[in-house]
């Protein structure tokens, strides 16, 4: 919110508006911000998660504020990010001449676990294998921001960044007259059409399209519901559908219907127990089969997730160059492989200055915040990283930018991250918001909500 | 709609339905209790678990029918499946499970009164008598009715929520009037005598039909105009009759929907045809709780055959 001890332009009416609120109100707000969220029922856990599927993430009132000029650059990085990461799934699928070149080592994509041979040579609709991008950011400085992570499989979360646009206006409608705040409401409305855009090349007329959940224990179900309500679709289970000859039908109570495009929210592994895991009895049994013969379109496209693990992430910059003849507008955290002898050589001897963490890890697990530990939690890290060096990476501790925050004693600075969900089809496009993931305790680094973190709502303000 | 969805909307009405009834028994348990007979209140408790169909499971926990006990039983107890707690439980989690099917305000409804139960629960028991739990218990249940029928879109759905409501009701009116088959009359003398009216009298109340009986029958309340009134008057809002015309109305308005005629259209005719053409003289003459305990055999029988077309998925 700070920048040389003043306050930043588009953080003065906040700074006015926390200002004129007293300590009770604050209170009370906060009450009631909780009350809504837990009668309307959202609940949440960030992907792979777990947990309790009836908790609350903490909701921080103080929005986090970019001005327009800041919002459109970041929608063109992320943007060019979303177009490079799909022409390399589809590359890699296909002839693979990003390995042939030399600029990504094959055994990353190869032996990648999440790659996938049952899509091998087939190019989705559209040529479209992610088709929601969600790309984690951090910012540095003023006019610096680094790709944390990108998620081309199912991001998770997109629930909160509407719910908590919903719950601010409910609550400080003075706020949203007196901003000029870009809505975010159109996101169901351009995801449906985006599905709707890659439908199958079998699929005559209007396409139906359907949303697929592991069910109603699954800790994201609240967020799949509501999805499915504001697109108007359908939330279906496995059980529902059903394969017959070319086709995908689901059952209701006029009998069989159709499906043409089927936005998944369960893992590759559960989608077809043929192709797949044989004990999933979460999937369609030969959904793989009208897939790959055009009967219905998967989204996002099984084996998506080779594009997005932390050991491929490092050479997104590369795709960006490679496919598109572009320089990269949004930079990489510099990242160190411990696969490579160099790299690993760096990594133990800075260890205390470093976050490492597993290539496939998620969640804030399995990492190590190296200026946050003590000698013996860092050894203890050392010997399993030499155990299975290929398995982390790590990061320098960047000097993140924080965002005011409500806390016990009033306002208070906190470290953010931002995810904000990029659509692709026939078009590509985001909305202006994300959502914004807050470490609430007090010099922790790790946003996600299983370690403490909260959200708050992301405003992009009008020109 | 997916058959899924429609069979979680039909449970949610089911449920919503006998949690209703079992505060309604629990009321009928608690009057008759207050009323001196041969055997003290155990009886009058003991029959309440028989109608309910609860009885088995109370008898393995507790024994012997102690009120409080039974209480408990039927209002928190989670091992007993129809509880008013496990009902209300059940019809939160098909709720949630289809909540797109559902209004903002039915969820609304529906969540809070799962949230409301959840802090009873947590309430000592002794701060919390039978009455305030029976009201509670009814008025949520008419807050969720009526949320239904004032922001429901009259699609399929809310025929699926109206045949669960209606099937669910007709089972419990009869389980309801079973109750006084099961209070056993200590002697054949009692029959038509004031302590015999006072129990009938506490079925109607337990019906919340107690008025609008007198405004149907005059003053007299007698064991052939209750069996008349609950079971053949189409006035008679949960009456058999009544719930038999709601289930055959819906079963219409989905034919009409869907373009093609069903099986439980013809099973939900003839059992209505039946109920037109019987007089209360037939039923007394087959013997109340027999002919209760066939009715209510036949309407199991037709909401299997609405689940196999309608809510398995395997229609083609």
């Amino acid at each position: 919110m700070y920048e040389k001890g003043r306050v930043r332009p588009p953080y003065r009416q906040l700074e006015d508006w926390t200002r004129a609120m007293p300590a009770e109100l604050r209170e009370m707000k906060q009450a009631e911000a909780e009350a809504l969220f837990r009668r309307i029922g959202i609940t949440f856990a960030v992907y792979g998660e777990g947990g309790d599927p009836d908790r609350l993430i903490p909701f921080d009132m103080f929005p986090r504020v970019f001005t327009a000029r800041e919002w459109a650059r970041l929608e063109k990085g992320i943007k060019q990010r979303a177009r490079a990461l799909n022409a390399f799934l589809v590359d890699v699928y296909g002839r693979g001449e990003i390995v042939r070149a030399g600029r990504v080592p094959g055994r990353l994509v190869y032996r990648n676990a999440a790659y996938e041979k049952a899509v091998v040579g087939f190019v989705p609709p559209k040529g479209v294998y992610s088709h929601v991008v969600g790309i984690d950011l951090v910012r540095t400085g003023p006019e610096e921001f680094f790709v944390l992570e990108d998620n081309c499989r199912t991001p998770s979360g997109v629930s909160y960044m509407l719910e908590n646009r919903e719950i601010m206006m409910r609550m400080f409608p003075e706020l949203f007259r007196e901003n000029r705040i870009e809505p975010v409401d159109s996101y169901p409305e351009k995801l449906r059409r985006t599905l709707a855009s890659v439908a199958p090349t079998k699929c005559a007329g209007d396409p139906t399209v359907v949303l697929l959940t592991p069910g109603h224990f699954n800790s994201a179900y609240y967020e799949h519901s509501f999805l499915a309500d504001l697109m108007g679709v359908e939330l279906v289970e496995g059980a529902d559908l059903f394969v017959e000859g070319e086709f995908v039908y689901m059952r209701t109570t006029e009998g069989p219907k159709r499906v043409d495009v089927i936005y998944r929210r369960i893992d590759d592994a559960f989608i077809d127990p043929l192709c797949f895991r044989p004990d999933s009895m979460l999937g369609v049994p030969g959904l793989m089969d009208v897939y790959r013969s055009g009967g219905v379109s998967i989204c996002s496209a099984p084996g998506a997730g080779v594009a997005d693990d932390k050991a491929v992430y490092t050479y997104v910059p590369e795709m960006i160059r490679f496919y598109l003849g572009e320089e990269p507008l949004l930079n990489n955290v510099p990242t160190w492989q411990c696969g490579r002898e160099d790299d690993l050589k760096h990594v133990l001897s800075n260890l205390p200055e470093l976050v490492v963490k597993e290539v496939h890890g998620s969640g804030g697990y399995g990492m190590l915040v190296g200026p946050k530990c003590t000698t013996e939690e860092i050894e203890a890290f050392r010997a399993r990283i030499e155990a299975d060096p290929g398995n982390y990476i790590a990061q320098p501790t960047l000097a993140l930018s924080t965002s005011p925050t409500f806390v016990n004693e009033g306002i208070a600075p906190r470290h953010v991250d931002l995810r904000p969900y990029c659509l692709v089809g026939e078009r590509i496009e985001l909305v202006p918001g994300g959502l914004t993931r807050v470490a609430l305790t007090e010099g922790s680094l790790v946003v996600n909500s299983s370690q403490g973190g909260g959200v708050k709502d992301t405003w992009v303000l009008a020109e | 709609m997916l058959s899924r969805t429609a069979d979680n909307l039909y449970w949610i009405a089911r449920y919503m339905e006998r949690a209703e009834t079992m505060a309604r028994l629990l009321e009928v348990g608690a009057r008759m209790s207050l009323l001196p007979s041969a055997h003290g209140y155990r009886n009058e408790w003991d029959s309440l678990l028989q109608a309910s169909g609860t009885a088995g499971g109370y008898a393995q926990k507790y024994g012997q029918a102690h009120q409080r006990d039974i209480e408990s039983y039927l209002f928190f107890d989670p091992d007993n499946p129809s509880s008013v707690a496990s009902c209300i439980g059940k019809a939160r989690e098909n709720a949630r499970i289809v909540r797109t099917a559902l209004t903002a305000q039915v969820w609304d409804a529906i969540n809070s009164a799962y949230q409301e139960l959840r802090a009873l629960e947590k309430t000592p028991r002794d701060r919390l008598d039978l009455a305030r739990l029976i009201d509670w218990a009814m008025k949520q249940a008419a807050i969720i009715r009526g949320s239904i029928d004032t922001t429901q879109l009259r699609n399929d759905g809310w025929d699926f929520l109206n045949l669960g409501y209606y099937l669910e009701r007709s089972d419990n009116t009869a389980r309801l009037m079973d109750v006084k088959y099961y209070v056993l009359l200590p002697r054949v003398e009692f029959v038509g005598s004031g302590m015999d009216n006072y129990q009938w009298a506490t079925l109607l109340r337990a019906t919340s039909a107690h008025r609008a009986f007198h405004w149907a029958y005059g003053g007299e309340v007698t064991a052939r105009k209750i069996a008349d009134f609950l079971i053949l008057n189409a006035q008679c809002p949960r009456s058999l009759i009544t719930c038999m015309d709601g289930v055959n109305n819906h079963l219409n308005r989905l034919e009409r929907a869907y373009g093609r005629c069903s099986r439980p259209q013809e099973v939900a005719a003839k059992l209505a045809a039946e109920l037109q053409a019987l007089s209360v003289e037939q039923i007394i003459e087959e013997g109340l709780h027999e002919f209760l305990t066939r009715f209510i055999l036949e309407a199991a029988n037709l909401s299997g055959v609405i689940f196999e077309t309608y809510l398995s998925g395997d229609v083609r």
